[in-house]
């Protein structure tokens, strides 16, 4: 299934930029960024649940948010992209 | 059922491959090329010299993801594969066998009668298809004479008099390969398999086809424990993934052999996706390569229904589900092995 991630992380002091990197480092271990703060991950269920874990446990509820929109196994045609930095689909033939 | 993961091929010879995170990077001259999480894959293809950081080959072998090497005209270099794993117990059963010729025997004919049952449906396929367009009295004898021969596989006991019943089975096969291409014929005919290097387009996309088979067949195999290195029919030799020869030979033909000839049928590639060495040799340019694999991709995707299971899967777990029932025939916990007879 797809879920796509996005967060707004405060970044006035220097614990709050860590907490950014930190947070991207997690979801591009899992998907691929599409934008600057946003992430599209194909995961099962089990990463699914290990992957939320790993960014709650991160941020500082009281500065930043996470937002997890489920797009299920049907993405496909729910995603429509213009403009500049298409993505690459991970489950259709991938040959660079 | 286990979900079959995407293959990444690379098709530019000069790609370097590193690891961030849980990601694989593709550097170019210092330039970002890609960046994929490295869970949605199962199995990494590189056809090029520049090669994988120690990094990356160590964390894909952990996690039974493939990595493969090839030349850039699609000849196998390496295969990189990490601790063994699975059952002691399953390998030691393996090895047994492997040295006794008549258990041998009688594992291997169960690959060759998978071969010859799918090679004679094949051509059953074309006299029901395509019955104006080919000599159908002709395929329909052939078709009796290979289950003739199937008779006489079912009580082979000894692998000398199997491979001269396989040996036949392939001539009266072979004869035929040329008559089910219906398109293109001035640039496809298939005339004898040559190889090392392929002579014509049939025989290079033969070779590109087998080659990715077997590597997909070795990985299933070493992923459900069994040494791939150990074969039944085909004999040891240093390098050769023994065991994973002898399994393909029933998906050859089926899997392989049917892709081709779909490309051609359909028109997918023309000669202008081949190119000729001074040799003689015949490769596939960088565009025609791409086209294949993609096609090759698309296909794996495909869902059927297992014959001898009945569940529904993709046809690209096939090897990962004869592997299975390979382990499972070992352990004993099936009589016998089934191979895919595929109708």
């Amino acid at each position: 299934m797809m879920v796509v991630i996005t967060y707004d992380v405060r970044t006035v002091d220097s614990s709050g930029q860590r907490r950014l990197r930190q947070v991207a480092k997690v979801c591009q271990n899992y998907g691929q960024r599409v934008q600057n703060s946003v992430f599209e991950c194909i995961v099962d269920a089990a990463e699914w649940a290990a992957l939320k874990l790993r960014l709650i446990e991160l941020i500082d509820p009281e500065q930043d948010s996470l937002r997890f929109y489920q797009l299920g196994n049907q993405y496909k045609n729910k995603v429509e992209h213009v403009g500049i930095k298409t993505s690459l689909d991970l489950e259709g033939p991938l040959i660079l | 059922m286990k979900k079959l993961l995407n293959t990444l091929f690379i098709n530019q010879p000069d790609v370097y491959l590193s690891l961030d995170g849980d990601n694989i990077v593709l550097l170019k001259e210092q330039e970002k090329l890609g960046r994929l999480p490295l869970h949605n894959l199962e199995s990494i293809v590189s056809f090029g010299y520049t090669g994988a950081s120690p990094a990356l080959m160590g964390y894909c072998a952990e996690r039974n993801i493939s990595i493969v090497f090839m030349t850039i005209n699609g000849r196998f270099l390496a295969r990189v594969i990490g601790a063994s794993r699975g059952n002691v117990v399953l390998r030691k059963k393996q090895y047994a066998i492997s040295e006794d010729e008549a258990l041998s025997a009688r594992v291997a004919r169960n690959f060759i009668l998978g071969k010859v049952y799918n090679h004679k449906w094949m051509l059953e396929r074309m006299t029901r298809d395509y019955p104006l367009r080919i000599d159908v009295a002709q395929f329909k004898e052939t078709s009796l004479h290979l289950s003739g021969l199937m008779l006489g596989i079912r009580e082979c006991e000894e692998l000398e008099r199997l491979r001269g019943l396989e040996g036949q089975a392939a001539v009266s096969y072979n004869k035929f390969l040329d008559s089910m291409i219906l398109q293109q014929k001035e640039d496809f005919f298939f005339h004898t398999r040559s190889r090392r290097p392929p002579l014509d387009n049939v025989n290079a996309m033969l070779s590109l086809a087998y080659t990715l088979l077997a590597n997909d067949m070795a990985s299933a195999l070493e992923g459900v424990g069994l040494d791939a290195y150990v074969g039944f029919m085909h004999r040891d030799r240093p390098g050769r993934a023994s065991l994973a020869l002898d399994v393909m030979e029933e998906l050859r033909g089926i899997y392989a052999d049917r892709f081709v000839l779909s490309l051609i049928n359909k028109k997918v590639l023309n000669s202008g996706d081949f190119i000729r060495k001074e040799n003689g040799a015949v490769l596939l340019t960088e565009e025609g390569r791409k086209k294949f694999l993609t096609a090759w991709q698309s296909r794996k995707q495909d869902k059927i229904t297992h014959p001898y299971l009945g569940e529904n899967i993709s046809w690209g777990l096939v090897p990962h589900v004869q592997a299975l029932l390979l382990a499972r025939y070992l352990r004993g916990d099936l009589d016998e092995y089934p191979p895919f007879l595929w109708k």
